[in-house]
């Protein structure tokens, strides 16, 4: 026999009557379900709060970031050591005019090279006499550019010029510390220091440095001059020559994919460009450790509320035992009654989920408020959120509406 | 008349153990307009006649047609639809949802009745009119007397206007009163050409039927020429 035959049609249950019966379900006992969704509000809005807040908190990080950090590039050189004879130092890789060649870029602000003269052997004195000089001061080789790029706050005279550069000329720049440990305080009688034994004229002294924190406890040539008198940078790590480049906030990764080819076209290669660190991955790495933790903590609390439903909706389907059977007696088939007891708990676990959501929304924008953050809520996080709850649900569902379905009616109907 | 139940050596037995057999293979034909009354004591075999008669359990003998449809060869899928297609239920214990009004709980039967919804509040509204309830449509069940609640439940099993009223002690629940107006609605229907059958162990109550089968022990007897 036919299916539809003289038994007609089968049964059915529209999603529009399947949805009505299943919200008056959830609608009938509105206490219990509200301490049903419980757990799932829970647990969702710490995952809506926990990303925001995350996202939020970076941002904040973002803004405090570290600015001349971020606008900081470095090149290192890789001098060729071959046919140079033993004890004497290779001629750095980077050309003459690499100020120039640098700060046609776009993008820099200023950019020059530098390098650190050994001056443990070298008596740096106030006298030109003999006997000990002052100890402990580093002794720094600079071209104008890189001395721009440090950007020294003067607290007297002049900074290095290029006509200090191009004439080589006998002059240096103190750091406060160097100052004082030298017994320079004025610069209007143009004193001088000595290095070796050789005058050299303090035409300015510096408080403060953007760039380079080491030259704040010593003492900068023109690097045109180092290179006469103490001779071509050292290949050790902490000799060698290094362009250093102040860029424009932003320009950082852009500058440095320039920098090696613009220095060197015939041989990038001898060149390290290293940009700073990828602000974004910086931060990531920073609260990941931490976020992590807080969605353990919310996926806890969605296990628990995912119990919740999922206990609430048993006991709901052997209660309403009865009702179950009166609806086989209506006409409705199995998978009517699962799909009920089934959209009843994804209903519960969908307002849970949209409930949460607006609570993990309001304490980021709370959270924000009070500390005067601009408040950062990742749509592909945010969004979804309800959807989790729904999905949820679901799963707390099924095996309820399995049993829900299994209910014979006859036993149903009989205990009434 | 064209029979509405016809039963050819049904019987029932639960598998052990020890095991039972509920209802010896018996014969019965309930032709269309009849008011039959099963009558007989507690754990005679009503309830199992019952459950077979309403398709909510199956024969483990014989051949049971409804509506000249053989039953036994249904899926679950088509004896769905049949039950709630041609069978009205009245149960003893009304079984309305508590939290829906009398209109509400008439629409129910509608729901798996591929019934479209623009029909039900007036057919819904119909029914309840017919068991003399127009005027309570939007009363809960909480707030009828039990003989309201029992004409609700008549309402909602007539709404689908079924081939069979199925009724299992539907005065059970009832005070006299109240039993002697619901039975009298059941008179009426059956007036207007329902087939009704109904459950009772009240011997009063099933004299108001026109014909009585009795069954004890699991057997079915029909005492001959009842009316």
């Amino acid at each position: 026999m036919s299916a539809t035959g003289p038994v007609g049609p089968p049964s059915r249950l529209g999603p529009r009557d399947l949805l009505a019966e299943a919200l008056a379900g959830v609608l009938q006992r509105p206490g219990r379900s509200a301490l049903t969704m419980l757990g799932t509000v829970l647990g969702i809005g710490s995952f809506v709060a926990v990303l925001g807040l995350t996202a939020t908190a970076s941002g904040q990080i973002g803004a405090r970031f570290d600015l001349a950090r971020a606008t900081t590039v470095t090149v290192t050189d890789h001098p060729v050591t071959d046919g140079v004879p033993p004890g004497a130092n290779p001629p750095s890789g980077f050309p003459a005019d690499s100020d120039a060649r640098a700060g046609r870029i776009d993008g820099v602000t200023a950019a020059g090279l530098w390098w650190r003269i050994p001056s443990d052997d070298l008596r740096i004195s106030a006298a030109p006499a003999t006997g000990p000089g002052v100890q402990g001061l580093a002794l720094f080789a600079a071209t104008p550019g890189a001395v721009a790029a440090v950007h020294p706050t003067l607290a007297a005279g002049v900074t290095l010029d290029r006509y200090a550069q191009s004439a080589a000329l006998p002059v240096v720049l103190l750091s406060r510390t160097a100052a004082t440990r030298l017994g320079v305080t004025r610069l209007d009688a143009q004193p001088a220091i000595f290095i070796q034994g050789l005058p050299y004229t303090v035409i300015g002294v510096y408080d403060q440095v953007e760039r380079l924190p080491d030259t704040m406890l010593g003492m900068i040539v023109p690097g045109s001059t180092a290179l006469e008198r103490f001779g071509n940078p050292g290949t050790a790590d902490d000799e060698a020559a290094h362009l250093i480049a102040a860029t424009r906030v932003g320009a950082a990764a852009v500058v440095a994919d320039q920098l090696a080819v613009a220095l060197r076209p015939d041989a990038p290669d001898l060149l390290t460009v290293t940009a700073p660190p990828d602000p974004h991955g910086l931060r990531d790495r920073v609260t990941s450790d931490l976020t992590g933790l807080f969605l353990a903590l919310a996926a806890i609390c969605l296990v628990v509320g995912a119990v919740g439903i999922a206990n609430t909706t048993l006991v709901a389907v052997l209660e309403r035992t009865p009702e179950i059977g009166l609806r086989r007696s209506l006409g409705a088939r199995t998978r009517h009654i699962a799909a009920q007891f089934l959209t009843e708990s994804t209903a519960l676990g969908t307002l849970g989920g949209l409930i949460g959501t607006c609570l993990g929304v309001l304490t980021v924008l709370a959270v924000a408020a009070a500390r005067d953050w601009t408040a950062v809520l990742q749509p592909w996080a945010t969004l979804p959120a309800p959807l989790l709850g729904s999905a949820v649900g679901l799963l707390a569902g099924l095996y309820p509406a399995v049993r829900a379905a299994g209910t014979d009616p006859l036993t149903a109907l009989r205990g009434g | 008349m064209s029979e509405v139940i016809r039963l050819e050596g049904v019987g029932r037995s639960f598998a052990g153990p020890p095991p039972v057999t509920a209802l010896h293979p018996c014969d019965l034909s309930v032709r269309r307009g009849e008011f039959v009354a099963v009558t007989g004591p507690s754990g005679s075999g009503k309830s199992t006649l019952l459950h077979l008669l309403g398709l909510l359990d199956t024969p483990t003998t014989g051949r049971y047609a409804l509506d000249g449809i053989d039953t036994g060869s249904l899926r679950d899928r088509d004896r769905s639809t049949l039950r709630g297609r041609r069978i009205g239920f009245v149960f003893q214990s009304f079984q309305l949802l508590p939290h829906r009004t009398a209109e509400e709980n008439v629409q129910l039967a509608q729901v798996y009745h591929r019934t479209p919804r623009a029909e039900r509040r007036t057919a819904a509204r119909e029914a309840l009119q017919r068991v003399g309830l127009g005027h309570r449509v939007e009363a809960l069940p909480t707030t009828l007397s039990g003989g309201e609640r029992q004409r609700v439940a008549i309402a909602r099993a007539l709404v689908n206007r079924p081939d069979l009223l199925l009724c299992d002690e539907p005065t059970g629940n009832l005070d006299s009163a109240s039993a002697a107006a619901v039975l009298e609605q059941f008179e009426r229907l059956n007036g207007e050409g329902y087939t009704v059958v109904m459950i009772t162990h009240d011997p009063a109550v099933a004299a108001r039927a026109r014909r009585v089968v009795r069954i004890a022990d699991g057997r079915l007897t029909e005492p001959a020429a009842v009316r």
